[in-house]
């Protein structure tokens, strides 16, 4: 009897999860239906239309996109058939008269070349091919034709060669910002690569300097400590990959910590929790160390009044389910949250270094905005950031592990 | 059995995993000590982590019973669990790791750039570890009923509070440590006990022949029945009756019953001369983990047997709680070493059961009659040493037992309450993987208190043919075959998957009783698997315009060793 129930529960969880699905699917017409007169009922079908034609679009003209939005373009036009091109070829055709590709392609060599639209009448052999016509709307990004949207119908139409400008003009706007997107993210990686250009200046006398007073009293050690400093900058000025693992990242950091100690010596102690099923994470390269040496910097100057101070710093990765979690607290002087929620915002230039709103800005970039930097801090307080990092994330892949210790 | 050693053993393996995940990590370390704070997970250490998470309930208790009920045939279920690792070896391991992959679905969205088919695999995913999650608390439910008589729910109850409690805390900070220390814990449980057990089996004069039909009573014997059942018997049988035979009260008669089949009341005690025969309980589900099916796998043993071997080959591949755990390992080659030395930890492990399930059908063959053959690895001790010695023996067992359902209970829960968050529950966040651990395991607490007589091991089997239908050929096609599209993967997933899913159903609901339907769908991996196979082929070759871009790129980075890979890039 209670095998039958539970057999009767798993049988009924599916159904369930399938009139889900129907409800969903079958409740936005109705929805739409019960808005206003029929006018207004059309108009909000076609900006519909619109709006679910354009997600795909936005990741540029390629075969899968324009396929992925040729329909709902068609829905848009209603025409018998609709095709999307680029320079060279056709990416997509939905509807009827496929066999019209290539005579397309060769009719589109002068719009292509002009970027401006046209309709002609195509030659078929077919005797019941409903396609006689086609309008031509060049697709323009920053006056550059991209490609092309075609139009087939039976006859000529001055409506259809209207609409057909006016979608194509529309699907331009949504390649626009294709482009803009492109363009964005060449900005951030720009930046990285800059990033990576400039580990401070002062870091490099300071280690330099302090390697310099070892030489003679201890030699073994400024030997280990060269050895340091050339292991991080070797990190620092990696060429390949823009993604490194936790693994690696930490092993950076403690270079630097280790040439920031031999400097600093007793004045600062630094403490590491690692949970090390979250040491293969892949996270933005250089992401953790400038978190790092904001730390040292802060702690150590909300010390500098008294030389006897010492200053704690503690470094914990965390696993939490599919998320890495890395919390980096010092107890040094702190920050107006004002004045950080400007340095964030990009309002104000920071002092020196590209420290923080860089990494919450790439962190964004990478992870989406659920993923900022969060920062707890005041003046006096000490600060502690916190970075999320997803175990997957489409498209972030490390470049290489460490060669074997 | 003594329950004054057992509680409290019981609540030592809870309270030592409890402290080992909260505080196996507060140890501090300054960055002299870096290199071991950073050091990687080794293949070793991760393999004894993945195979504490492995080894459940099923593997702890249910093997020796079904070993003890239906004999040397059910040794294809410790064969199965294990030999699952090797086509994880060969297919899937490496690979895997290399894909970035977290979870079933990443892998799913990693391989072919596509929502729509993480959600479904997600589903799946919850779907398997729900089905998987129920025994586990049910064979909680049972230890605790055999040890101190608690009713049968609170058993479950216990590892659901526990589990919730420690994961959604966020205690588990340690858990690779938890789970490693687990596998160990249940390893001892095992070993321990039964080089004690041989040794009492070598003084008795090491009785043989464990297997050989009929069992017989090795001395004379009371048994108590609990629950009304049919007794069949092929030869007449002499008994002292003390309760209700066939409808007839009798205080303490010796009766004669003759061949056929007797009913015999509830609350009867029955006293077996020393060398009588076992007689053979006929009845339909019960709630032991082992006796279930058992008609259907006399009527066609060699389509069960091959049954139950494809899906547990094949669904291992497609555990949640196993696939997380390799992401732990720092790369492909290291995922590989991690699954070599699984296999010979767990081939170790699965030695043991064996043993018990023959010295039980030695010297406890009673369980057979009264269905709770999944209590004999907990009542063997006390049964062939006794004393203080065979308590302290048997206390051990019951926390290992006890580790076994919490291990895998923690791991499941952590894999489900993950995927619930990400791909269900509307925002990200640490109170909704709170709630996303609650609702994990509220789902199979419910359902486990709701549906108590259901027969465990087929869980266990029916979570392994869901998982090798739908998973097996996502993963295996995924990673070895360049064509597959995200329509034929969602087809293949939805009709393979779906089909076993749906068998799955029906055999629980009884709908079929007996039959050669009803071997099909009681062991549906031998048409499933190959139907999830098939329909994701075809479905991907027609569909050839589907085929996302840089598949070239991905499956280059599935299989290049790291070290060439980046130089590749370079």
């Amino acid at each position: 009897m209670s095998g039958f129930l539970a057999g009767l529960c798993v049988a009924v969880l599916p159904l369930l999860a399938a009139g889900f699905w129907l409800g969903r699917r079958t409740a936005r017409p109705e929805s739409l239906g019960g808005l206003g007169t029929p006018v207004e009922h059309a108009t909000f079908q076609t900006l519909h239309t619109a709006s679910l034609a354009a997600p795909p679009l936005r990741a540029g003209l390629t075969g899968e996109t324009a396929r992925r939005s040729a329909r709902r373009l068609r829905t848009l036009l209603g025409t018998d058939a609709l095709c999307l091109t680029d320079q060279k070829q056709v990416l997509a055709w939905e509807g009827v008269g496929d066999h019209h590709r290539a005579e397309i392609m060769e009719r589109l060599a002068g719009p292509l070349e002009t970027g401006r639209g046209e309709a002609f009448r195509l030659k078929c052999d077919a005797p019941d091919c409903p396609l006689r016509w086609a309008v031509v709307a060049p697709l323009t990004v920053d006056d550059r034709v991209h490609g092309a949207l075609v139009a087939c119908a039976p006859r000529e139409s001055a409506v259809l060669v209207r609409a057909a400008g006016e979608v194509a003009r529309w699907v331009s706007v949504q390649l626009e910002l294709a482009d803009l997107d492109q363009s964005r993210t060449r900005l951030i990686e720009a930046e990285i690569k800059a990033l990576r250009a400039q580990i401070s200046p002062h870091f490099i006398f300071n280690s330099l300097a302090v390697i310099a007073s070892f030489v003679r009293t201890d030699p073994e050690r400024a030997r280990e400590l060269l050895l340091e400093f050339a292991d991080f900058t070797r990190y620092s000025f990696r060429r390949h990959g823009d993604f490194t693992t936790l693994a690696d990242e930490l092993h950076a950091i403690d270079h630097y910590l280790a040439l920031v100690r031999a400097r600093f010596g007793e004045r600062l102690s630094v403490t590491l929790q690692i949970a090390p099923e979250v040491l293969p994470v892949a996270l933005p390269f250089l992401c953790l160390q400038p978190l790092v040496e904001n730390a040292v910097k802060h702690g150590l100057e909300g010390k500098a009044v008294n030389a006897a101070g010492k200053s704690r710093i503690s470094i914990t990765a965390q696993d939490a389910g599919a998320e890495a979690l890395v919390v980096i607290e010092d107890d040094g002087a702190g920050m107006d949250p004002d004045l950080l929620r400007r340095i964030l915002a990009g309002e104000v230039s920071p002092s020196g270094g590209i420290g923080l709103s860089n990494v919450d800005d790439r962190l964004r970039q990478v992870y989406g905005d659920d993923y900022g930097l969060v920062i707890e801090t005041a003046v006096g307080a000490g600060m502690k950031i916190t970075a999320r990092l997803p175990k997957y994330q489409p498209g972030v892949h490390s470049a290489s592990r460490r060669s074997e210790q | 059995m003594n329950s004054s050693y057992a509680v409290p053993a019981v609540a030592l393996v809870v309270v030592a995993t409890v402290l080992v995940g909260a505080f196996g990590l507060r140890i501090s370390r300054t960055t002299s000590d870096f290199y071991v704070a950073s050091r990687t997970v080794g293949p070793r250490l991760n393999a004894a982590a993945i195979s504490g998470e492995y080894l459940s309930a099923a593997s702890f208790l249910g093997i020796a019973g079904l070993v003890l009920v239906q004999g040397p045939d059910m040794l294809w279920y410790p064969v199965g669990y294990t030999a699952g690792y090797l086509v994880l070896l060969l297919f899937v391991a490496a690979p895997l790791r290399r894909s970035g992959a977290y979870t079933l679905p990443d892998f799913a969205e990693a391989r072919l750039a596509s929502h729509g088919v993480r959600r479904l695999a997600g589903a799946f995913v919850v779907g398997v570890g729900w089905l998987y999650l129920l025994p586990q608390l049910q064979g909680a439910g049972l230890t605790l009923t055999v040890l101190t008589g608690a009713p049968d729910s609170l058993g479950g109850l216990i590892v659901a509070v526990v589990v919730v409690a420690t994961v959604a805390a966020g205690g588990m900070r340690s858990i690779t440590f938890v789970q490693a220390f687990q596998y160990w814990l249940k390893l001892t449980a095992l070993l321990v006990p039964a080089l004690f057990l041989i040794l009492a089996w070598q003084s008795d004069g090491a009785p043989r022949h464990a297997f050989e039909e009929p069992a017989a009573f090795r001395e004379q014997r009371v048994v108590r029945v609990d629950d009304t059942l049919d007794l069949k018997l092929d030869r007449p049988l002499t008994v002292t009756v003390n309760g209700t035979v066939d409808g007839r009260r009798h205080r303490a008669e010796r009766l004669q019953l003759p061949t056929g089949t007797h009913h015999i009341g509830a609350g009867t005690r029955l006293t077996f001369a020393k060398g009588a025969t076992v007689p053979v309980a006929d009845r339909g589900t019960n709630g032991g983990m082992s006796t279930s099916l058992a008609a259907s796998r006399e009527e066609r043993p060699l389509y069960a047997t091959y049954g139950l071997i494809l899906a547990t080959f094949l669904g291992t591949m497609g555990l949640p709680h196993v696939v997380v755990r390799f992401y732990t390992s720092p790369h492909g080659v290291a995922a590989r070493r991690t699954t070599v030395a699984v296999l010979g930890l767990i081939g170790a492990f699965y030695l043991l059961p064996p043993v018990y399930g023959a010295l039980g059908r030695l010297y406890t063959p009673e369980l057979t009659i009264t269905g709770d053959a999944d209590a004999a690895v907990l009542l063997l001790p006390d049964r062939m040493i006794g004393g203080v010695g065979g308590d302290l023996l048997g206390a051990l067992v019951a926390g290992g037992a006890f580790a076994a359902f919490l291990s895998t209970a923690s791991g499941l829960t952590m894999a489900v309450a993950g995927v619930l968050t990400q791909d269900v529950l509307p925002s990200r966040g640490v109170r909704h993987f709170r709630l996303g651990t609650v609702l994990a395991m509220v789902v199979p607490l419910v359902a486990s208190v709701l549906v108590g007589g259901l027969p465990v091991a087929d869980a266990v089997g029916l979570a392994f043919a869901v998982s090798a239908s739908s998973f097996c050929p996502l993963l295996v096609l995924g990673i070895w075959w360049t064509r597959l599209t995200p329509p034929g993967a969602a087809a293949g997933m939805l009709v393979g998957g779906g089909s076993a899913f749906v068998a799955v159903a029906a055999t629980m609901a009884g709908f079929p009783g007996t039959g050669p339907l009803h071997a099909l769908l009681a062991w549906p991996a031998l048409w499933s698997v190959p139907l999830g196979f098939l329909t994701m082929v075809l479905v991907s070759l027609a569909t050839p315009g589907r085929v996302p871009t840089g598949t070239a790129a991905i499956l280059a980075r599935f299989h290049l060793p790291e070290e060439l890979r980046a130089e590749v890039k370079a």
